[in-house]
């Protein structure tokens, strides 16, 4: 039993890991529509960046803050020079710009910052938190920094005029811009917001894998997961998605008898799957009609 | 016949005057095989510049730093070293596209130091086949020392199977009845040490509690870890990457799990991992090692290391100096110019295997004291040997005699 | 993805080709062909193991092209599907002592199989939830291959050595270039199979469900057949070009079939153009030979030379080779009028 709390516990301290990375994930899709393979290199490089910030002195709010206005304007940045000038492209060309996206983002962080781990500086100290052991008070920070998150995304979504026009501007362009949305910019702004909140998922994230060009190489898998299990429309949705990732992996590995540790993050994704062959939506997703 | 007889003479004064003048004594002596010349010996290399490995790209970097500044010496017999290395993105398939271009197209001598085991493992049948040496393979898969079926094959680290035995022999003789578990990467590595380990307990195998396998793609092990305590074991064996390998050790120490602790040595580097760690977790780890840690003090006066500093001072000031690869990088290409220099002027491809496999003490800077390069026509394994060291304070203190962990022939 | 589903708004994944542009001219492909046979009269060794690689991935392209060029289904499980090939002909071939040819159809038809499995599941989800669904098993594949259970089998982490074949009936022809022709001919019967499959009842009805899935249903297409059918068919191909790859390496493990590989062939259907067959010879020309390129320029940043080179050709053509291929034949009309 007391191995069976404390994988869970663990698992919600990964979960929570797997649920940042699943809030950028649907930001970016609220925004295009699509999933952004890239995400995770644009948020390394922007923890990149927060290091190099931190290194040379700037304190580590600052750094921090600094941190988010550049992979804004960073994001928004790509989006205006890359995606742009491809609007009409097809889906399939914007994946593969996605893909030379990744693979530059992580030459050139692997170019200037080597490939060798580094410590990213936890703001909440990784004390035990609460006397366990199994989450630190890092981890319990970084819960509540998601749950923050997802509650100013959902108050931007729901309630602000720019969140409910991007929101248009994403589900029907042509009805959008009709009733005046500039959805250009809408999508613009998108790729800032997705850009900022995955540069706060790596911050986050940093202190617990280390810091390295590849550390988000495994994190997106499980964020991607955890989105779609949760439903790409929803953030609430991919908040539990992520926890429930984290719990299950642990469940799996530990109780099922034989491959469950060698296999279990393709137990875990064949879990996913079967929920959504049974809702394709994901847990809480909206479902979307059809029409010819 | 009078004009044979005249003819006689005449021959015998050519041949006189030939050997006398026109060309040097030592032309008689000078052989060479494709990538060899008077001027240049051709190196082929392979590394994954690019793709998920890339990390270990450096060795590579070091060793064309290191053949520049041999070059800038004079070469080797009056002789510059051409290094080509080709990205293999550490695909099979890749690796042997790439190979097949060094030997055909770029016609080199011989392949040096080849990155990671499935690389070399896909060119091995290749190379052997076309009589091309495959040189020092940078991997410690047992695979790469057999010579009486790939005589053109040699490693150069102790294979992870020595590795596993010198643990093995450790807990032994200091903890005969422990429990063991061990926390392994599922690849070759893995694979490969725990069999040696596995294989040294014998009999005791069952001694090994758990065993947890974890794959590069997650992001923490925290659970793996948390799964071995419960087992109850007392000693923790950490076959892990340097990135896992710190993470292990937090969450260890946060966990408040003290067992034996012991931690392969491809992640024992001061800089790269127990500094990132934290010293105050990694007190009391034990690992084993062969070659000097370039972030450790003591061999802050040590010549060998003072020369490997001075090399990267000049031939590489931007690399990470205590990334363990760079200490690699360094002996090997040290080693490999040790074996051109002994095959003189007979350059051909027999002759550098026949000089690779009758290396006896020899030891590059970088080896720690005690630790030798040996092989013979019968071991292909150039270094078997490791010195135990237990971490305390900033550095690694080493304790015990070089132990031989001889994969049984 | 409502974009597959949501037609009505926006640009489709997949843009329509007409069925008649999917393939070359006759003349074209036959000038084509005699080059390709030729290749090897005057070039080295190396550069026909090359081509061969070449020529091996255009197959595994080709496969990908049915499956979303034909029915607009999105796959990055093609690794999956090409390393299940792989396996069965080293296995068949080292384990079994089963001549390298035989193990073909062997490799083909068990990834049919397990490709049209695959695609009953994959019924239920479109766009993004079918990438991930895909995604998941190019993961998967290879922790499959190391498992214990199977090591027996597949050598583990340690992978397994294949055997170069000989060329047959003692033709005085180095074992490189036998095996160019051997994989030049089975890439022209696929290649004549896909075109021709295309073209066919099968081939329109799974176009017809790419352009749009309710239509086609309404007009009689029994679209979860055709689907599935279409991962089978794609899996099959790509099963094949597995086993071809086995051979021409010479080695297999599960390092070489990771979600990189699918990566690199999804690449190179974008690059050759999504829909038009010959384009997948295009395709894999990029992600054989501008991975060297760009390694050519800067070994440090090779990865950020490659995705630089990518972003320009997407920024060029986006449609891909074809988009090239029917500008000349614009060019070649205008001229003859």
């Amino acid at each position: 039993m007391e191995l069976f709390t404390n994988q869970v516990l663990a698992g919600i301290a990964t979960g929570a890991i797997y649920a940042c990375m699943a809030l950028a994930v649907v930001m970016i899709y609220q925004a295009i529509d699509q999933l952004n393979f890239a995400q995770g290199e644009m948020a390394m490089f922007s923890t990149f960046l927060a290091w190099q910030m931190i290194q040379w002195g700037v304190p580590f709010w600052g750094a921090f803050a600094l941190t988010l206005v550049i992979s804004f304007a960073g994001g928004v940045m790509i989006e205006r020079l890359l995606f742009k000038p491809l609007a009409n492209a097809p889906i399939l060309t914007h994946v593969a710009g996605f893909i030379a996206l990744f693979a530059i983002l992580n030459s050139v962080a692997g170019l200037t910052w080597d490939f060798t781990i580094k410590q990213f500086p936890s703001p909440f100290g990784s004390a035990p938190f609460l006397g366990s052991q199994l989450i630190s008070t890092h981890q319990a920070g970084m819960i509540a920094v998601t749950l923050v998150l997802l509650l100013a995304l959902y108050f931007f979504f729901q309630f602000t005029r720019i969140g409910l026009a991007m929101r248009a501007a994403a589900a029907q362009p042509e009805s959008a811009r009709l009733v005046g949305i500039n959805t250009s910019w809408m999508v613009a702004l998108g790729w800032g917001m997705a850009s900022a909140i995955g540069a706060i998922a790596g911050m986050m994230i940093a202190p617990v894998v280390f810091l390295e060009p590849n550390m988000m190489g495994g994190v997106l898998i499980y964020g991607f997961a955890a989105a779609v299990l949760g439903g790409l429309s929803s953030p609430f949705g991919a908040v539990i998605g992520g926890f429930l990732v984290g719990i299950f992996e642990n469940l799996a590995g530990t109780y099922i008898p034989g491959v469950g540790n060698e296999l279990k993050l393709p137990i875990a994704l064949a879990l996913i799957i079967t929920v959504l062959v049974v809702k394709p939506n994901g847990l809480f997703g909206r479902s979307v009609v059809k029409r010819v | 016949m009078p004009r044979c007889l005249l003819r006689l003479p005449f021959a015998a004064l050519l041949a006189a005057t030939i050997a006398l003048g026109g060309v040097s004594p030592s032309a008689a002596q000078k052989a060479y095989d494709p990538g060899a010349s008077d001027t240049t010996i051709k190196i082929g290399n392979l590394m994954p510049y690019s793709g998920p490995a890339s990390a270990y790209a450096i060795v590579g970097r070091i060793e064309q730093a290191y053949f520049r500044m041999v070059n800038d010496q004079g070469g080797i017999n009056g002789r510059r070293i051409e290094f080509i290395s080709y990205d293999d993105a550490y695909s099979p398939a890749k690796a042997v596209e790439q190979t097949r271009r060094l030997v055909e197209r770029d016609e080199v001598l011989l392949v040096f130091s080849a990155m990671g085991t499935p690389s070399n493992a896909a060119i091995q049948k290749y190379l052997d086949a076309k009589k091309v040496p495959q040189l020092f393979a940078a991997t410690g898969a047992t695979r790469f020392g057999d010579p009486a079926n790939f005589p053109w094959t040699m490693g150069w680290q102790p294979p992870y199977q020595t590795e596993g035995r010198v643990y093995a022999k450790y807990i032994m003789a200091t903890k005969p009845d422990a429990k063991i578990a061990v926390l392994y990467q599922n690849d070759d590595l893995g694979k490969d040490l725990l069999k040696g380990l596995r294989d040294g307990l014998g009999a005791k195998a069952a001694m090994i509690v758990a065993e947890d396998s974890y794959e590069i793609g997650e992001p923490t092990i925290d659970s793996h870890v948390l799964r071995l305590k419960a087992s109850g074991a007392d000693v923790f064996i950490s076959i892990t990457t340097p990135k896992f390998a710190a993470q292990a050790i937090r969450t260890a120490a946060r966990i408040e799990w003290r067992p034996l602790y012991v931690q392969t040595l491809v992640s024992a580097s001061i800089g790269a991992v127990i500094s990132v760690a934290g010293f105050d977790n990694a007190q009391g780890l034990v690992s084993a090692a062969y070659n000097k840690d370039a972030a450790d003090p003591q061999w802050r006066d040590d010549p060998g290391m003072q020369r490997f500093h001075a090399f990267l001072d000049a031939y590489a000031p931007d690399v990470n100096r205590t990334d363990n690869s760079a200490v690699y990088g360094y002996g090997a290409a040290q080693c490999l110019v040790e074996v051109l220099r002994r095959a003189g002027d007979n350059l051909t491809r027999a002759n550098i295997m026949k000089q690779a496999a009758a290396l006896q003490g020899y030891a590059p800077d970088t080896l720690l004291p005690g630790i030798t390069v040996d092989t013979s026509a019968s071991d292909f394994h150039p270094i078997e040997r490791l010195r135990m060291m237990r971490f305390s304070g900033d550095r690694w203190e080493l304790f015990g005699e070089v132990i031989g962990g001889e994969l049984d022939k | 993805m409502s974009a597959l589903q949501d037609s009505v708004t926006r640009a489709p994944a997949v843009a329509a080709v007409p069925k008649g542009n999917i393939a070359l001219g006759y003349l074209t492909s036959t000038m084509v062909v005699i080059l390709l046979f030729a290749v090897p009269l005057f070039a080295k060794n190396f550069v026909i193991f090359q081509m061969t690689i070449w020529l091996i991935y255009a197959i595994a392209i080709l496969a990908l092209n049915i499956l979303t060029g034909g029915s607009g289904q999105f796959s990055l499980g093609q690794s999956a599907f090409y390393a299940l090939g792989a396996y069965t002909s080293a296995i068949l071939m080292e384990h079994f002592g089963v001549n390298y040819v035989l193990t073909l159809p062997v490799a083909g038809a068990l990834c049919f199989a397990f490709g049209f499995l695959f695609g009953l599941p994959a019924l239920r989800l479109s766009g993004i939830y079918l990438a991930l669904a895909t995604f998941a098993l190019a993961t998967a594949m290879p922790q499959i291959l190391k498992l214990g259970v199977f090591e027996h089998w597949t050598g583990g982490v340690q992978g397994l050595v294949v055997t170069k074949p000989d060329a047959p009936f003692g033709l005085p022809i180095s074992q490189d270039v036998w095996l160019y022709y051997f994989t030049l001919v089975i890439s022209i019967v696929i290649y004549v199979f896909a075109v021709n499959l295309l073209k066919s009842r099968t081939g329109r009805a799974m176009m017809a469900i790419r352009d749009n899935e309710i239509a086609a249903s309404a007009m009689g297409v029994n679209v979860s057949l055709y689907k599935t059918l279409a991962f089978g068919i794609s899996a099959g191909t790509t099963g094949v070009a597995g086993g071809l790859g086995a051979i021409a390496v010479q080695f297999v493990a599960p390092d070489g079939y990771t979600i990189q590989l699918a990566i690199a062939l999804f690449l190179g259907m974008v690059v050759g153009g999504v829909g038009w067959l010959p384009g997948s010879l295009v395709g894999s020309a990029f992600i054989v030979f501008v991975p060297n390129l760009a390694e050519e320029v800067s070994k440090g940043l090779s990865g950020a030379v490659f995705g630089a080179i990518l972003i320009v050709v997407i920024f060029l053509v986006p449609h891909g080779s074809r988009q090239v291929a029917y500008k000349i034949q614009d060019i070649v009309r205008k001229i003859r009028k």
